[in-house]
């Protein structure tokens, strides 16, 4: 007897989403009637046609290059609508915040002088570019593309983990993971009201047309990429693709007289928007750093003059700072006079004494994160972590203590995962993914990471992480 | 709005062409050696292969003699080789993935499910029982490439750079092909007639492909003369010189025309003169007068056609493009 999926899996006391969720039940059904080997085989398939297709991040070891597929697990993740309508309305309220806020520390800066965020948090912060001072953007909208990263603690009480308003990453994987479901699952996911995503394409260059330059009727937009080297470059080409705009690289433009023309086969040809996948950085030496090749120089003049649009905006890192995040229940409170629909998880700002001591009394229950870092890099996971991890962690805490904050270790929620034959419970986040030009639309869904490895609690790509589909049900 | 089209990417599409033309051509060449030069003239034969892109130099830093074995193992699977068949697909497959945003996605798949196909090729693929099936295999592949293209590739600016490079690959490599071959296989006296002459001059129009449709003009007599002037002047022949040649000058009036192009003037009249040439002379003539001279000079003058395209049209300067041609040439 071929045991189902679904037979002898125990979520060992984890908040599951698949169990503990009565949007799932139909899905439940139908994987109990399918074996692990049928499941297996046909993950198998799966896996080579992503191979096949190239929807790879690019590896390098000594001397070569290895396409990786983002590891990618069939069994889906399931939200509720009523889940999925929560998680909307508390994700548009932030990046509404977030784009006020933005509006308001490179303007007037009420927020610093009201006293709501410490003035040297913002001002100090690496990632605050006084370039933009005082440039007006079209609909004040900072940030057009978010991906705000949301857990599920013990109690299955959404929070969110980060926002990401610089370049976030991963949509095409959500698209393709969909696509490969529909082909590889068609009798899983019959008729059981799944919100479509294939119009993130759409939706996208309409936001982007929204924001550019004021008097230009039909703007031209293109998408500038670090090129094929980057290991996202296949999310480039996707986004490209399904905007159907040109994929350029900074050799590719230039600027005279303070506007932005690409090089093409009839000669020089007008930009309006660019949407980049490169950082503030890298972005015109000579505004940032001056010897960036990705970069286009003279951009920010093009841009000060108002001659372009740039999606996300220079300057939105301040607003995922780590440590900026801690006060976002307050900007939420002082920008719109509402309570925050999601919560943040609980944050210790080690800039502030209290918190710091707190953070070193209680090294070994929490985690401590580097405020501007993305990518999973820097954490140190207090109860998974080594005599000398946690004693190296307090080191760089004492030696920097601005530099880190610390949240206590959520028992994050997790999904049943086929794990080298079996299924398992395995750790799972989310990224929903937010567009926002004059108005903000969310991708149904969004991308949920899976941590692969036993008892890991880091889903990043970059840290052995992979991706499931994430299905909104009604 | 006019269609746009990056001048980076034409460059990209006129290459991811070329180099499947030119994988192609060397998988015929190869496999038509492999089935042909056993009950001939053997070790010469593959040496001939080696000079065909004047390898001899980096051929032989390696290898004490040129036989089957390492003749083979040179063009198929050694990646160090840059003009292997594994490096030209990956080049191929380079300039595919900076083009993903252009081509269709089958384009793309189809390319590097090829390119991964060739890199897990085993030892035991190339023993001599298998070549055959290997040759076949590639230029199944490449044959598929063009066929996907065909019915895949949306008609805009890419679709002419895209022809505009297979043709003018495909010119080279039957240049290529007729200057070798013809070099060797001059008769002397008592080859002359002989079943030996008449099969090498056969095995030469099969690698083109052009075996069956010589026989329909020619049924009687294999010549020297004929097979190279059906190679060279045939005007029906898809991989004749003047055919391409044609090819090119006509795709280039095209996309000048139908997407207001104004550059590549001197590449059109290039092409004209080149056109021209192939147009009036006769086969005898051009022999009297040396062919791989001539062979020589048509080479030099689709170097040119490169050179102003890539001008006008791929974002070159002059002095970036002399650079471009030493690399890819």
């Amino acid at each position: 007897m071929n045991p189902s999926v679904l037979d002898g899996y125990d979520p060992q006391g984890f908040y599951c989403e698949m169990l503990q969720n009565a949007a799932s039940r139909v899905v439940r059904e139908r994987l109990s009637g399918l074996s692990i080997a049928a499941l297996k085989q046909r993950a198998g398939n799966a896996n080579t046609e992503l191979y096949n297709l190239g929807i790879t991040f690019t590896v390098y070891s000594e001397a070569k290059t290895i396409d990786r597929i983002l590891p990618f697990d069939v069994i889906p993740r399931i939200l509720s609508g009523d889940e999925w309508q929560h998680l909307e309305s508390g994700i548009t309220q932030r990046i509404t915040a977030i784009n006020l806020l933005l509006d308001d520390i490179y303007h007037k800066q009420h927020v610093l002088r009201d006293g709501i965020v410490p003035p040297e948090l913002i001002l100090g912060n690496r990632n605050y570019r006084p370039a933009m001072r005082d440039i007006d953007l079209p609909h004040k909208t900072y940030v057009n593309i978010c991906g705000t990263d949301i857990v599920r603690d013990e109690h299955g009480t959404f929070l969110v983990l980060e926002d990401n308003a610089r370049t976030p990453s991963g949509v095409s994987y959500v698209v393709e993971n969909r696509h490969m479901m529909l082909r590889a699952f068609p009798d899983l996911l019959d008729e059981i009201g799944l919100r479509p995503i294939e119009n993130y394409g759409a939706k996208l260059i309409s936001a982007l047309n929204e924001v550019a330059p004021a008097g230009i009727g039909d703007p031209r937009v293109v998408l500038l990429s670090p090129g094929t080297y980057n290991s996202a470059y296949f999310e480039h080409v996707f986004l490209a693709r399904e905007m159907g705009v040109p994929l350029v690289e900074g050799r590719d433009l230039l600027v005279e007289n303070d506007r932005v023309f690409m090089r093409t086969t009839r000669g020089l040809s007008r930009v309006d928007v660019i949407y980049r996948r490169i950082d503030d950085d890298y972005l015109d030496p000579e505004a940032f750093l001056p010897g960036s090749m990705l970069g286009v120089p003279g951009l920010m003049r093009a841009y000060r003059a108002g001659n372009l649009a740039l999606a996300n905006a220079v300057g939105t890192g301040v607003a995922d700072d780590k440590a900026v995040y801690a006060y976002l229940p307050q900007i939420i409170r002082y920008y719109l006079t509402q309570e925050p629909i999601l919560q943040n998880v609980e944050t210790h700002i080690c800039r502030e004494p209290a918190a710091l001591r707190y953070t070193l009394d209680h090294l070994a229950e929490l985690v401590v994160k580097p405020v501007g870092e993305a990518g999973g890099y820097g954490i140190t996971v207090g109860p998974k972590a080594s005599r000398e991890e946690l004693d190296e962690c307090r080191a760089k805490l004492i030696a920097d203590p601005a530099n880190y904050i610390s949240q206590p270790c959520i028992k994050l929620s997790v999904a049943p995962t086929l794990v080298e034959g079996r299924v398992e419970p395995r750790h799972v986040d989310l990224r929903p993914f937010a567009v926002t030009g004059s108005s903000t639309w969310i991708l149904p869904g969004g991308l949920t990471r899976v941590a692969l490895r036993r008892g890991s609690l880091v889903v990043n790509s970059s840290q052995g992480g992979g991706s499931k589909d994430t299905w909104v049900v009604a | 709005m006019p269609d746009v089209l990056l001048a980076r990417y034409a460059d990209c599409i006129f290459w991811l062409a070329r180099y499947v033309e030119r994988a192609e051509n060397l998988a015929r060449i190869l496999d038509v050696n492999e089935t042909f030069s056993r009950d001939s003239r053997g070790g010469q034969n593959w040496r001939s292969i080696v000079q065909l892109n004047s390898d001899e130099e980096r051929f032989f830093a390696g290898h004490d003699a040129a036989a089957a074995h390492n003749v083979v193992n040179f063009y198929v699977v050694d990646g160090d080789n840059p003009t292997s068949i594994v490096s030209t697909i990956r080049y191929a497959r380079e300039n595919a993935r900076t083009l993903r945003p252009l081509i269709s996605t089958e384009m793309w798949v189809q390319l590097n499910v090829f390119y991964n196909r060739l890199t897990e090729l085993r030892t035991e693929d190339l023993a001599p029982g298998n070549l055959a099936a290997l040759f076949a295999m590639i230029k199944e592949a490449c044959q598929t490439h063009t066929g996907i293209t065909e019915g895949t590739f949306f008609r805009d600016q890419g679709w002419y750079f895209y022809q505009i490079g297979r043709y003018i690959e495909r010119a080279d490599q039957t240049t290529r092909l007729l200057d070798i071959k013809y070099h060797l296989l001059l008769p002397s006296p008592s080859d002359v007639g002989s079943p030996v002459d008449v099969s090498q001059w056969n095995a030469l129009l099969r690698s083109a492909a052009g075996y069956h449709a010589y026989r329909r003009l020619h049924a009687a007599s294999t010549t020297p003369a004929r097979v190279a002037g059906f190679m060279l002047l045939n005007n029906a022949f898809p991989r004749s010189v003047h055919h391409c040649v044609r090819e090119v000058g006509r795709l280039l009036g095209e996309v000048k025309s139908h997407h207001g192009l104004r550059n590549g003037n001197d590449a059109a009249e290039e092409l004209d003169r080149l056109q021209a040439v192939l147009g009036t002379f006769e086969i005898a003539a051009i022999l009297r007068s040396g062919l791989h001279e001539f062979l020589d000079s048509i080479q030099r003058q689709l170097m040119a056609v490169t050179r102003e395209l890539s001008i006008a049209f791929f974002g070159y300067t002059p002095e970036a493009q002399q650079a471009q041609t030493a690399n890819s040439q």
